[in-house]
């Protein structure tokens, strides 16, 4: 059966076509002026990084015979043909590189350590007093905001030059971060339990305890896996400003013009990012295939 | 009432056999992880050379510090730092937009449901990986060799960092979108270019319009630091001053940061819920 298509007549058509452009034409103005203001702010914004296209095209040959010549030993041969020559101090690489995630590891966990003793007050439904909410916040909200290299910049004048002072930068910083989304997460879980247990005369550390954790615990293990994965890639410029890990290596390699050691450490620190990545992907399978289980 | 008489206990025992009778493995499972972790911290903490007397000392000294930190005063710097300031965030705003420009094209190539063949999927993959697995800290540090010391080296090195970020959260966005329109361009006869424009783009650019304001926000941050190594903005200041330990500058310009960055969080936040809604972005 064919059917067939019901046209309105001409008079309802104009109106509704009319109002259909008119709708149209709105949408592609705002749209224009939206576009127009942000061609505004990226032109004060090239003024104001002094960007200059002349320099980007005379160095832009550069850019990439620069990765020509990270990836060409001293003898002018590629480096991949030559592995013992390429990665010819991977002892001491893998060295920093373990000292690298080392560092990572001992801040995240410091930092999960603090933020799991912070959360509680910093959640909304579960902090005893208005003002200590407040003051745990904003204490966050510092940690988190200020870079972790700038708080490196400083622990390296205050504890010594040394892997130290990126832990504790590291550590700082994940403190803020964590303590931020491990509130979001008590935020989020059932009140019930907490009033049954409350309800029995319990103390507030024991609400928290049997009512919240058993049901947190899982996502907070999952959101300091993933900082730990972050902050592997953080620590690996740590060594910069002289906080230890594999930075260092690297910062000297590239200032002195060690073209093959540059590529070799990267590939060496891309390398372990990816394994690192695989296995918290897999670690938090792990944990949250074995929540889903109970 | 007390109801847990010793008949009752082995009822429940019987009906709850997986509370009660947990295999040993299970058991230990946490106290091993717990004994794991806890090991290779002390380990860590050697390692690493912690002690408690360094801690102790390197405390006393950060309290000096932040007691010559107060109160924040700019000095006759100020308008020195107000244009630092300024260009922190061009090199943000910019960096951020040539990233997303360039890695829209990338991020096609990326998606499953546009290239189908494995093949040629996997090897873009793995370049936006080894992209993002290395710091923009870093990639600053390449750019200066580069194109010399200066913020354009900022802008360049947020821009290569962000590209391996956009490509793999722009395909993911693609990945997401609903199929049907696109089949329905095929259906009345559009190509594979108009499958593109008419079914995906209008479903995926506002969910990446969203991401790239957040990236423009969460790079202010990144463009506070790569002054550091010599990349221009605001970072390049700071890490003077700290290393001419004038800490009352340092302090001041650290509240500039945290002000400038809260302006950013709050205007890109207003301007994400006005294009995509009130709808959480990861």
């Amino acid at each position: 059966m064919a059917t067939a298509v019901s046209v309105l007549p001409g008079q309802q058509l104009a109106v509704l076509n009319d109002a259909y452009r008119k709708a149209v034409a709105r949408k592609r103005l705002r749209f224009a002026l939206g576009a127009a203001l942000f061609v505004v702010a990226l032109l004060i914004a090239a003024i104001g990084a002094e960007v200059n296209l002349r320099t980007l095209f005379t160095y832009f040959g550069n850019f990439v015979s620069y990765f020509d010549r990270i990836f060409t030993l001293e003898d002018g041969a590629r480096v991949w043909t030559n592995f013992g020559e390429w990665f010819w101090g991977w002892q001491k690489w893998l060295k920093m590189l373990g000292e690298t995630i080392l560092i990572s590891y001992v801040g995240t966990l410091i930092g999960a350590v603090f933020a799991f003793a912070l959360n509680f007050f910093a959640a909304e439904n579960t902090s005893p007093a208005p003002w200590l909410r407040f003051t745990v916040r904003r204490l966050l909200e510092f940690a988190r905001t200020v870079p972790g290299i700038v708080f490196a910049l400083i622990f390296v004048i205050a504890f010594g030059l040394g892997p130290m002072a990126g832990v504790l930068a590291i550590a700082i910083h994940s403190t803020g971060a964590l303590g931020k989304q491990f509130a979001e997460i008590v935020e989020n879980a059932d009140m019930k339990p907490v009033e049954g247990v409350c309800a029995t005369g319990a103390s507030w550390l024991s609400c928290m305890r049997f009512a919240v954790l058993p049901q947190v615990v899982a996502g907070y293990a999952s959101y300091a896996l993933l900082r730990f994965e972050i902050n592997v890639r953080e620590a690996s410029v740590m060594g910069f400003v002289g906080a230890g890990g594999i930075g260092q290596e690297l910062v000297v390699a590239v200032r002195k013009f060690y073209y093959s050691d540059v590529s070799a450490i990267l590939v060496m620190i891309v390398f372990t990012v990816f394994c690192i990545d695989i296995g918290t992907g897999w670690l938090r399978g792990r944990l949250f295939g074995k929540e889903a289980r109970t | 009432m007390n109801l847990t008489t010793a008949a009752d206990r082995d009822g429940l025992r019987a009906r709850y056999p997986d509370i009660f009778n947990r295999p040993a493995s299970a058991r230990l499972a946490t106290p091993a992880m717990l004994l794991i972790a806890v090991g290779i911290l002390v380990f860590g903490l050697v390692d690493l050379e912690f002690s408690p007397t360094r801690l102790a000392a390197g405390l006393h000294q950060l309290g000096w510090i932040t007691l010559m930190m107060l109160p924040p005063d700019p000095g006759a710097s100020l308008p020195l730092y107000l244009k630092a300031l300024g260009e922190t965030l061009s090199i943000a705003l910019l960096g951020t937009t040539l990233a997303a420009v360039t890695a829209l094209p990338v991020s096609l190539l990326a998606a499953r449901n546009i290239v189908r063949s494995n093949v040629l999927r996997f090897p873009v993959r793995r370049f936006l990986d080894s992209i993002r697995g290395i710091d923009t800290l870093i990639w600053a540090l390449v750019w200066i060799n580069v194109v010399g010391l200066g913020p354009f080296a900022g802008v360049l090195a947020i821009a290569v960092s962000d590209f391996g970020a956009f490509g793999k959260l722009f395909s993911e966005a693609i990945e997401a979108a609903d199929q049907k329109q696109v089949e329905g361009i095929r259906a009345s006869g559009g190509s594979a270019l108009h499958e593109i424009r008419f079914g995906l783009m209008p479903q995926v650019l506002p969910v990446i319009a969203g991401q790239v304001l957040y990236f423009i926000e969460s790079n202010t941050r990144s463009a506070t630091i790569i002054g550091i190594v010599g990349a221009g903005g605001i970072g390049l200041q700071l890490a003077e001053q700290i290393r001419v330990l004038e800490w009352q500058k340092v302090s001041f310009l650290i509240l500039m940061i945290l002000i400038a960055v809260a302006a950013i969080d709050w205007i890109s936040g207003r301007l994400r819920f006005a294009i995509i809604g009130r709808r959480a972005i990861a």
